[in-house]
């Protein structure tokens, strides 16, 4: 089959002498890459997420102010004492539930979201190239789960300052430290959180890639994260539990300790990296074998 | 689908037909480089698809099964969002690009208002205008006139020709006569996925044979009668008779029937339709493409 224009010279001038006004690939990359992050951030739904996990922060601020209790467990129970606790008190609370329900929604939408609104033909004849339209995918869903931690740390800093009495740092291996470092530490658990969703996020692409139904692709990631959530609770499988999605979770508290464990923070980013070149090659290679017919 | 060869002069309005369900739009994909060919190749302009279609594509318009936009935003930043999804095109000349674009288009007006808001000849009219945002040598519309009201139409069908004017080759699939009848200066017919015919308009019309239809109640008269006079292809039909007067003119046709004693309620020459020439290449009613 072919569709042929048989084209007379000067038409094909024309042709070259607009090629040769364009810039070099590297603008074009840039400027897929920045419509990628306008397409998430240029939407109502992804600023009421924010807003919703900023809201956590003073949320709890707000409850521990109000019942007056002093003490407690974990790092709740200093958030009285040290405003500076709510920011890593929020960010512990987030990351079970919050976040991951944030990065499922967004993440669900990324490639099904264009699908069904058949937006996906019009930038793919762009010609946007399959490639490389995943890749601005998955670095917007990087951007987005950085921001989302940033915006709880920050948050929980306002919110800790004006509630709180704030101050030097007592860590978990009971140095104390400047409040600004307590603070750049508390910066690289929003980083290290961040980082820790994005095995999930590979997984909401690669569901994403499947379907035309945004719905059910968010449904079906959270599904996936259920069921890495029961998969831990059930003792009698304790072997494969270090190898699942959550398992290294928790390890961003060890860089409360002086020095820093590195050990399982190190693991967890491992196994999110390893889940997100499972996921996101499983993405790539349906994206590009797929007829788009929606 | 099965060996489609399909030549489209450059500067030509090439209206591709066929009914629903005979595989246009599934040509359209395909040549697009969105659906993949069970067996075979495609090829556009002389490019292979779609290895080529990072460096053919962008010379290529297209306007696939209606037009589809993200409803939650503008339509200038619709037009932003698809022309940085082109490699080729320059990020500095954007803005003044989609606006050129969108005065084509005649939706200056609301170019800053969301197109969830918009009606569909004006959607119809921002999915040409994404096509418009770079010069291209070819535009690939399908059914650009669907679901639009008769002044959508003219505006959309007024839109193609000064396109067309401008040297733009255009190839639009439809299955609305009228707008090939009307647009047009090559057609092709398309129906299971084969192509069925493939010509300029002007020969396609010049095919359409005007025939003779006689109204009389003597019937068997009538027919002996023009076979006698030498025309084809005569029918008797329940009221009429009708048959290929060929070159032989038609006044001397009547005084001849007069002549021979055929009462005549009704005579004239029909000219059949490009509908007539279109069912017949494709088939009746609803066995169409099966």
């Amino acid at each position: 089959m072919s569709l042929s224009e048989t084209a007379d010279r000067r038409d094909l001038g024309k042709v070259t002498d607009q090629n040769a006004s364009r810039p070099t690939a590297g603008r074009h990359t840039i400027a897929l890459f920045a419509s990628e992050l306008h397409l998430v951030f240029g939407r109502a739904r992804t600023w009421v997420t924010l807003a919703v996990l900023a809201g956590v922060p003073m949320l709890v601020g707000v409850a521990i102010k109000l019942s007056g209790a002093e003490g407690g467990e974990g790092f709740i129970g200093q958030v009285a004492g040290n405003g500076f606790f709510l920011v890593v008190a929020s960010l512990a609370l987030s990351l079970p539930f919050f976040l991951p329900t944030a990065v499922t929604v967004v993440s669900g939408e990324s490639l099904a979201g264009e699908a069904s609104l058949g937006t996906l033909r019009t930038v793919l004849t762009a010609p946007a190239g399959r490639s490389r339209l995943l890749a601005a995918k998955m670095v917007a869903l990087v951007v987005f789960c950085l921001v989302a931690t940033m915006t709880i740390w920050l948050s929980g800093l306002i919110a800790g300052v004006v509630l709180f009495p704030i101050g030097d740092v007592v860590l978990l291996s009971g140095t104390t430290v400047s409040l600004a470092d307590g603070l750049l530490r508390a910066f690289g658990i929003a980083i290290l959180v961040a980082l820790s969703l994005l095995g999930l996020a590979g997984i909401g692409l690669f569901v994403s890639s499947l379907t035309s139904t945004p719905l059910a692709a968010m449904a079906a990631t959270f599904g996936a994260f259920i069921v890495f959530g029961i998969l831990g609770a059930i003792p009698q499988i304790d072997e494969i539990h270090p190898w699942l999605l959550m398992y290294g979770w928790p390890s961003f508290a060890d860089l409360l300790r002086d020095p820093p464990y590195w050990d399982a923070i190190i693991r967890n980013l491992l196994l999110q990296g390893g889940y997100l070149l499972v996921f996101y090659t499983a993405a790539w290679a349906r994206l590009t074998s797929r007829d788009i017919n929606g | 689908m099965d060996g489609i060869d399909l030549e489209v002069p450059a500067g030509s309005i090439f209206g591709f037909l066929g009914p629903n369900g005979s595989g246009k739009t599934t040509t359209i994909r395909m040549l697009l480089g969105l659906i993949a060919p069970t067996s075979g190749s495609v090829e556009l302009l002389g490019e292979p698809m779609p290895k080529a279609q990072l460096s053919v594509l962008p010379r290529v318009g297209a306007l696939v099964e209606g037009p589809a936009f993200y409803p939650f935003w503008s339509g200038q930043a619709n037009l932003l969002r698809f022309d940085a999804a082109d490699r080729t095109a320059d990020p500095r000349t954007r803005k003044l690009r989609a606006g050129q674009a969108l005065e084509r288009v005649g939706l200056s007006n609301a170019a800053g208002k969301k197109v969830r808001a918009y009606s569909l000849g004006m959607r119809q009219r921002l999915a040409i205008a994404v096509a418009l945002m770079q010069r291209r040598d070819l535009l690939v519309l399908d059914e650009p006139t669907n679901g639009l009201d008769p002044q959508g139409t003219r505006e959309v069908r007024s839109l193609i020709r000064q396109l067309a004017g401008d040297g733009t080759t255009i190839f639009t699939s439809t299955h609305l006569l009228a707008e090939v009848e009307q647009l047009c200066t090559h057609a092709a017919v398309m129906t299971r996925g084969r192509i069925v015919r493939q010509s300029t308009m002007a020969e396609l019309r010049s095919e359409l044979r005007p025939r003779l239809v006689v109204k009389t109640p003597d019937l068997e008269r009538a027919a002996t009668t023009l076979t006698g006079l030498g025309l084809t292809d005569v029918r008797q039909l329940e009221t009429t008779v009708d048959g290929d007067p060929g070159e032989l003119p038609i006044d001397k046709l009547a005084a001849a029937l007069v002549a021979a004693d055929v009462r005549i309620h009704g005579f004239g020459l029909e000219h059949p339709s490009l509908e007539d020439a279109f069912v017949a290449l494709t088939g009746e009613g609803f066995d169409v493409a099966e």
